[in-house]
């Protein structure tokens, strides 16, 4: 009986976050549009809502091109790793007090650990794809991973001290007696290098130089079509919402807001995802693209210092408070 | 077994170097604007040696003009650079004109110079859209576009064409000006530098941007002139030529404009540089208008194509003349001299220049185009060696190539 709940739970669960994932490709194009003087997508629906409903459809049902180079099972398999390491982070989001499907006690680490796994996923594509643009892609992934992972992940060292543990859902409940309620007062730099980080860990603009459509085509993806072209796209926009869920959850408060929405105890969680979201897509309407070395010079002279400095202090002052 | 021929098809591989990655980029790449092939030798992302391979665009200008009168040449013309067509037109109006000396109504001279920096602004825009898209920035690209438009609708409404206009014609202009374009036209000059703010705004200081453009893609003045860069790229390194300046034809002699230089020669002067450009062009606009005499729009002596739909524009219409000026051109062989000429124009992207050979015939016996796209892509190995993938897009872009005018 408990199996049969827990696997009804992950079907809603994934059926919600694929619908975000839908609309959030609606959203994205609506809002650069209207932030680029055009409307975006009208046709399908009333005011294109339909779009994505269409957009998978025709996914779906495109050919799946294999090249004839290409390693096969590496190049079948890529985009699924990616899909899955994403979706399973998932699992350890508390949306609401208690809305968990597992409430694991090294939360925050399983996520940065299935983050880096998706990476995997975009560098045996460009691997496998053997071909040069895909390859250049999936080189520039590997090390911009491994750099911001490790920016990414000393940004939460800070939050880990202040809280006292890895669980997701006692970093939120740790927060409640901060000032303000949220860590984002006390971990100011720290949020910064968070969120720098998150746009280079999901390939959003200005650090998109994995796929940089005018440099390598579309990097990793090129030799990619069909399904399983829309599984890496679901895998990007999954990431853009787990990577706000950590923000959210780690510098925002999580669940926690001014006041109670009564019967929906998940209001703030995912106002807060929403407007991390905008944020992204914001940014992406705005700056231009970052050069290979530059990337890696902002993340290894800046970020990572920054972050450094931020746990030092964040130690000094947890020291002499007490 | 004899050994197989060796084509341009054949990447070479960097002798002795075996870990050499080669890589080669278009003529189907989303950055090449066009269908400019660049091979590329590569250590990680640097770039050791770049190899453009141009021609994918080549329609034989030079050898179709041969058999074509100078008036019906002109529309050759259009598909040099199409995304400054206008500048073409007239830099092919000039030469012809000064191959027959023929002698222009002050006019038609003030209509060219207004219609040549329209195209200026439009070719301008085109290149700061794909260029920010190239580095980026994507919505510099729709904002540039908005303002495109409204030059294109303004041609439209002068010629009835918005890309390929053949407006000028050899003599003067085809068409008179219309109060309604001459109004909506300063309207636009007038706000366009606001407009101008505006991309500013996005770009110009943008961290990422300077960090993008600043010190890459560097050429020194003397370099720029070894390699025969013109136009913008040319005084983004420092030198002030300018042919609007230096040998000034239609009316630009009459009208008050400034030439920016740049100095350090990176992508981010030559990016300024186009910039204040556009103001200059919106400054020269209006001084046109303002000075628009009134008079003839075609010269007298012009031998021409009889229009049949508009009558010989500038004369009286008459039904029964209609031909005459084709006949004209048949017959009267001594109306084109013998000899050569070379005349050149400012167009949008650098010197553009026509040389004629004459025999006398009605026909050009040879017509070469100095375009400057052909000749800016010659610069990409010296600019682009030992820079990143990305800066040779910057670069590429930088340089503003249109491959219709490279390829010709």
């Amino acid at each position: 009986m408990h199996v049969l709940v827990l696997l009804l739970q992950i079907l809603v669960l994934f059926a919600v976050v694929m619908l975000h994932v839908a609309y959030a490709t609606y959203f994205e194009r609506k809002i650069i549009g209207h932030m680029q003087v055009r409307m975006g997508p009208m046709r399908v629906g009333w005011h294109g809502l339909l779009q994505p409903i269409a957009d998978g459809i025709k996914s779906f049902f495109k050919e799946d091109i294999i090249p004839e180079q290409a390693d096969r099972p590496i190049f079948l398999a890529a985009p699924i790793i990616c899909l899955v390491a994403m979706l399973t982070s998932l699992a350890v989001l508390p949306f609401a007090p208690g809305w968990v499907l597992a409430d694991i006690n090294i939360g925050l680490i399983f996520i940065l650990a299935m983050s880096s796994l998706s990476s995997y996923g975009v560098i045996l594509a460009g691997w496998a794809s053997n071909s040069k643009y895909t390859f250049l892609g999936g080189l520039r992934s590997m090390a911009q991973v491994i750099s911001y992972e490790i920016a990414m992940g000393l940004s939460l060292v800070g939050v880990m001290m202040l809280s006292g543990t890895l669980n997701l859902s006692k970093i939120v409940e740790a927060q409640g007696t901060s000032f303000g309620g949220m860590y984002i007062f006390p971990q100011i730099i720290a949020f910064f290098v968070f969120c720098v980080a998150m746009l280079a860990e999901t390939n959003r603009v200005p650090f998109d130089l994995p796929e940089a459509e005018t440099e390598l085509v579309s990097g990793y993806a090129t030799e990619y079509s069909g399904m399983r072209y829309a599984m890496f796209f679901m895998a990007e926009y999954i990431g853009m919402i787990v990577m706000s869920a950590i923000g959210t959850i780690c510098f925002l408060g999580g669940w926690n807001g001014p006041f109670t929405v009564p019967g929906v105890p998940f209001f703030w969680f995912v106002l807060k995802i929403y407007l991390f979201l905008f944020v992204f897509i914001w940014i992406r309407a705005t700056l231009p693209r970052y050069r290979y070395d530059q990337l890696m010079e902002l993340g290894w002279k800046l970020l990572i210092p920054l972050a450094l400095a931020n746990i030092a202090l964040t130690g000094i002052v947890k020291a002499i408070i007490g | 077994m004899t050994k197989p021929l060796h084509t341009t098809l054949d990447v070479p591989v960097a002798a002795g170097d075996e870990e050499g990655y080669s890589l080669r980029m278009g003529p189907q790449h989303p950055a090449t604007h066009g269908v400019l092939r660049v091979d590329l030798e590569l250590d990680g992302e640097t770039i050791l040696e770049c190899t453009p391979h141009v021609g994918y665009l080549h329609r034989g200008f030079d050898k179709l003009a041969e058999h074509r009168t100078y008036a019906q040449g002109l529309i050759l013309t259009d598909r040099l650079d199409y995304v400054g067509a206008m500048a073409n037109n007239v830099g092919y109006c000039v030469a012809v004109e000064r191959l027959l000396g023929i002698e222009v109504p002050l006019r038609a001279r003030y209509i060219r110079t207004m219609v040549s920096e329209m195209s200026r602004i439009c070719s301008h825009l085109l290149w700061l859209a794909t260029h920010a898209l190239d580095i980026g920035a994507m919505t510099v690209f729709l904002y540039c576009f908005r303002e495109r438009e409204v030059l294109l609708e303004l041609f439209e409404e002068l010629c009835g064409a918005r890309l390929t206009f053949s407006y000028p014609r050899i003599g003067g202009v085809r068409q008179d000006v219309t109060h309604s374009f001459i109004r909506r036209l300063q309207e636009f000059a007038r706000t366009f530098p606001d407009w101008i703010e505006d991309y500013e705004t996005l770009i110009d200081t943008n961290r990422i941007w300077l960090k993008r453009t600043r010190g890459v893609g560097v050429i020194s003045g003397e370099e720029a002139l070894d390699l025969g860069i013109t136009g913008p790229s040319l005084r983004g390194s420092g030198i002030r030529y300018d042919v609007r300046k230096a040998r000034p034809y239609d009316a630009y002699a009459l009208v008050d404009f400034e030439v920016p230089v740049g100095r350090e020669g990176d992508i981010y002067a030559r990016y300024r540089c186009r910039m204040e450009e556009l103001r200059q062009s919106a400054r020269i606009i209006l001084q046109c208008i303002d000075q628009l005499p009134p008079g003839p729009i075609v010269g007298d002596d012009a031998p021409d194509l009889v229009m049949p739909l508009h009558g010989h524009p500038g004369k009286e219409a008459d039904a029964s003349r209609w031909g005459t000026g084709l006949v004209r051109l048949l017959r009267d062989r001594a109306l084109f001299p013998r000899g050569e000429v070379y005349v050149s124009v400012e167009a949008p992207k650098g010197e553009l220049g026509f040389y004629f050979v004459s025999d006398g015939s009605g026909r050009p016996y040879r017509m070469h185009i100095r375009s400057p796209s052909f000749i800016h892509i010659g610069a990409l190995p010296t600019m682009a060696k030992g820079a990143m993938i990305a800066d040779l897009i910057a670069i590429i872009g930088t340089l503003d190539v249109v491959l219709g005018e490279c390829d010709r």
